[in-house]
């Protein structure tokens, strides 16, 4: 009797079974909050589930700092994802070197041409690709035109740093609070710093600092961009309690129209009507788009573009249908949709395009036509040095440290890594 | 004062009862000690089993990584001896919470056991009210720790909060209290107040309920002024209750964590970060396991020898 059951329920078990040992799970874990950009992505996912019999491409949603809390504990478990978020940069790196990556250098190589370059080369570690970029973005101020035309501040004349401030004063003369920033969560105060740098010392200022070069972090370029974002923030040019205000926050400020520029990346544009007091907030044709300036004698030019670059990395154990499915991902079809549907500014070559919203037309043209473009500073440099950045950006703007100091802070952090 | 009674007389009863354990005969002592080792058998491994595992493992596998410069990431390799302690104490916003976890200890023990003594001193009798005062006072602690910081934060704001009715009462500039690093943390330490003295209010209730009222009355009779018996009979007969509290507000302040992260996030300039937030923030968000591994290890030994030296020095007639 006894025996007979467990024959039974053994032969069920195995019927059971069977069927999950033929197909293959491909999980991918992300981070995105963006409606448009999740229901794209489950779309690809069943599109691929239904043209690949025995496959499941399954995506997964993790929140953004439960994801980077959580990922090193998952990859060196069984339950690692096989596809997974990435902001590329020094977390990437770190987990290479811990042997998590898979090298697809190869199996990537027919899909590369059709993507933009410094996208691609974001996501190679030595010369070794690891991932796929799926998505490019643009730090730019955002301004509010009702309050520029108000007064008088017209933004095709603010080309260099010392127009940008002139154009800081005159609103701030107008009773305008000229620029809104979410100093309580530090890195968007690092967007200033970064774009300092990079219009100091150009493409090469960061990684020669990272290389030691010229006292590292200590160099003349950082300091000197301390001293210009301090010169900037002594016109107090923010909103006031502007080093409590989180990012949610600030973009509730600039959605209410209660300032008129925001340093800011793309998801601004989605996150100031949720986010503004009336939930409404500025209608898109009221708002434009600025190229942070030029500093007269710096290496850099207006061109130069500051951003995220986001991709899938592929974990070491991943199966060879992950790597199918991301091939079948970076279709030019799709990157076209994303761009149609204004979900995210994709980085295939050509899909700028079909963009029919105005705002994202003109960062996916500054993308496209870029001179150099730069991962965010915070990613670029890791978790640790990327934080310390943050923190003195802040610092330095509120006259809470010097530039000197702030460099040598910058410095000694890369020092203990 | 009962109560040192009651643990010697339990004590008492163990010494009582092993020498008449052992006092039949052999093959008895055989079957206690067979029932002893079997009860030990059955209970013994499942706590030891827990606590190996999630207490005590951590806790030595915390000072090993604080020995290595390690991201969390594979496993830990680059060893550099004490260079994470040194970082640590040489590291401004650490030195600064070391001061808050000072100040947190010392807001809790001259503001905050004062005042919940006071108000359970005066709500602990039979009036009329009083049960809803003690509802009153003890809901900020049933709040969790998070929701109360995020209430306090709208609370605090300078454009819509507390702060901008006197502002804009007497036309001043609007103030950012949480913005500002030299109040910020005043701030902090009013919420901590608030959240917490209702808990400690409960514990003096209990142990005022538990004081004998015919002390008291003898006392009045005999001309006691209200003072005096306060100070010569309740205070006395509360003193366990009150090392009691004392140790909880001690350890509380060590561990305080969970209000920092919505009310401040540390900031202003990192001033406002407690032992447990700095950890967070400059060892775990940084994926500097090995840094933030010596701030526990050094959180650990602050606690065990506060924890055990209290309880050896001051409570061990309690």
């Amino acid at each position: 009797m006894t025996i007979r059951a467990f024959v039974l329920s053994a032969a069920c078990l195995a019927a059971l079974i069977a069927p999950a040992l033929a197909d293959t799970t491909v999980t991918v874990l992300h981070v995105s909050e963006n409606p448009a950009q999740t229901a794209l992505w489950d779309k690809i996912a069943a599109d691929y589930n239904a043209a690949h019999k025995g496959v499941n491409v399954q995506m997964k949603y993790l929140e953004n700092e439960a994801f980077k809390a959580k990922l090193p504990t998952m990859l060196q478990s069984d339950s690692r994802p096989d596809l997974f978020y990435s902001w590329a940069g020094g977390v990437m790196q770190a987990q290479d070197k811990a042997g998590f990556l898979k090298d697809i250098s190869a199996d990537m190589a027919s899909v590369d041409p059709t993507l933009s370059p410094t996208a691609v080369e974001a996501f190679k570690v030595g010369g070794k690709q690891v991932g796929a970029p799926f998505e490019v973005g643009e730090v730019a101020f955002y301004y509010n035109k009702k309050l520029f035309e108000k007064a008088s501040v017209k933004a095709e004349d603010v080309k260099s740093w010392d127009d940008f401030l002139g154009a800081v004063k005159t609103l701030k003369a107008a009773g305008i609070t000229p620029l809104v920033v979410g100093a309580g969560d530090k890195w968007p105060m690092h967007f200033y710093y970064s774009y300092l740098v990079m219009r100091l010392g150009g493409e090469h200022a960061l990684a020669d600092a990272k290389a030691g070069k010229d006292g590292g972090f200590k160099s003349p370029v950082f300091v000197e961009a301390g001293k210009k974002l301090r010169e900037l923030a002594a016109l107090e040019p923010f909103q006031p309690g502007y080093l409590q205000t989180k990012h949610g926050e600030s973009a509730g400020v600039f959605g209410d129209g209660k300032a008129a520029m925001d340093l800011m990346g793309q998801w601004l544009l989605g996150m100031q009507a949720p986010n503004s007091a009336s939930g409404k907030g500025l209608a898109e044709e009221d708002i434009g788009i600025l190229s942070f300036p030029v500093v007269p004698g710096g290496k850099g030019k207006a061109t130069d573009t500051l951003g995220g670059i986001n991709g899938w990395l592929v974990s070491k154990s991943a199966p060879p249908e992950a790597v199918d499915f991301l091939k079948f991902f970076s279709q030019e079809k799709y990157a076209k949709e994303a761009a149609d549907k204004a979900a995210y500014i994709p980085v295939v070559k050509g899909a700028e395009a079909s963009f029919t919203n105005p705002l994202f037309k003109r960062l996916a043209g500054d993308l496209a036509a870029t001179t150099y473009h730069q991962n965010y500073f915070d990613q670029d440099l890791g978790p640790s040095l990327g934080r310390v950045i943050n923190d003195v950006s802040v610092a330095v703007a509120a006259g809470e440290m010097t530039p000197e100091a702030a460099a040598a802070a910058i410095q000694e952090a890369a020092d203990q890594q | 004062m009962t109560e040192p009674g009651a643990v010697s007389a339990v004590a008492g009863d163990h010494r009582v009862r092993s020498p008449a354990a052992g006092a039949p005969a052999a093959d008895g002592r055989r079957r206690m000690t067979l029932n002893g080792w079997a009860t030990v058998a059955v209970f013994l491994p499942p706590a030891l089993l827990v606590f190996t595992v999630f207490v005590f493992l951590p806790v030595v596998e915390a000072g090993w990584y604080g020995f290595f410069n390690w991201d969390g990431y594979g496993r830990p390799e680059k060893v550099i001896g004490l260079k994470n302690y040194e970082w640590l104490f040489s590291n401004p916003a650490f030195q600064r919470a070391l001061v808050n976890n000072g100040l947190i200890i010392a807001v809790s023990l001259l503001v905050q056991l004062p005042l919940a003594l006071g108000v359970a001193v005066l709500i602990a009798g039979r009036m009329r009210g009083a049960v809803v005062f003690r509802l009153i006072f003890f809901l900020p602690y049933v709040l969790a720790d998070v929701a109360a910081g995020l209430i306090w934060r709208f609370m605090l704001d300078g454009s819509y909060g507390i702060p901008s009715l006197f502002t804009d009462m007497l036309g001043l500039q609007p103030f950012y209290l949480l913005a500002s690093k030299d109040w910020a943390f005043s701030a902090v330490l009013i919420v901590t107040v608030w959240k917490y003295f209702g808990f400690h209010m409960m514990l003096y209730i209990a142990g005022l309920q538990g004081i004998d009222k015919e002390v008291l009355e003898a006392a009045k009779m005999d001309g006691a002024s209200p003072w005096q018996r306060f100070r010569h009979i309740t205070l006395p007969l509360l003193g366990p209750m009150i090392r009691l509290s004392i140790f909880f507000s001690v350890i509380g302040a060590l561990k305080f964590f969970d209000m920092i992260v919505p009310l401040t996030g540390g900031g202003p300039f990192n001033t406002t970060h407690t032992m447990v937030s700095f950890l967070y923030y400059f060892g775990l968000t940084r994926m500097r396991i090995g840094f933030g591994s010596a701030v526990g290890v050094v959180l650990f030994v602050i606690c065990v020898t506060f924890a055990f030296g209290y309880q050896r020095l001051v409570m061990r007639d309690d």
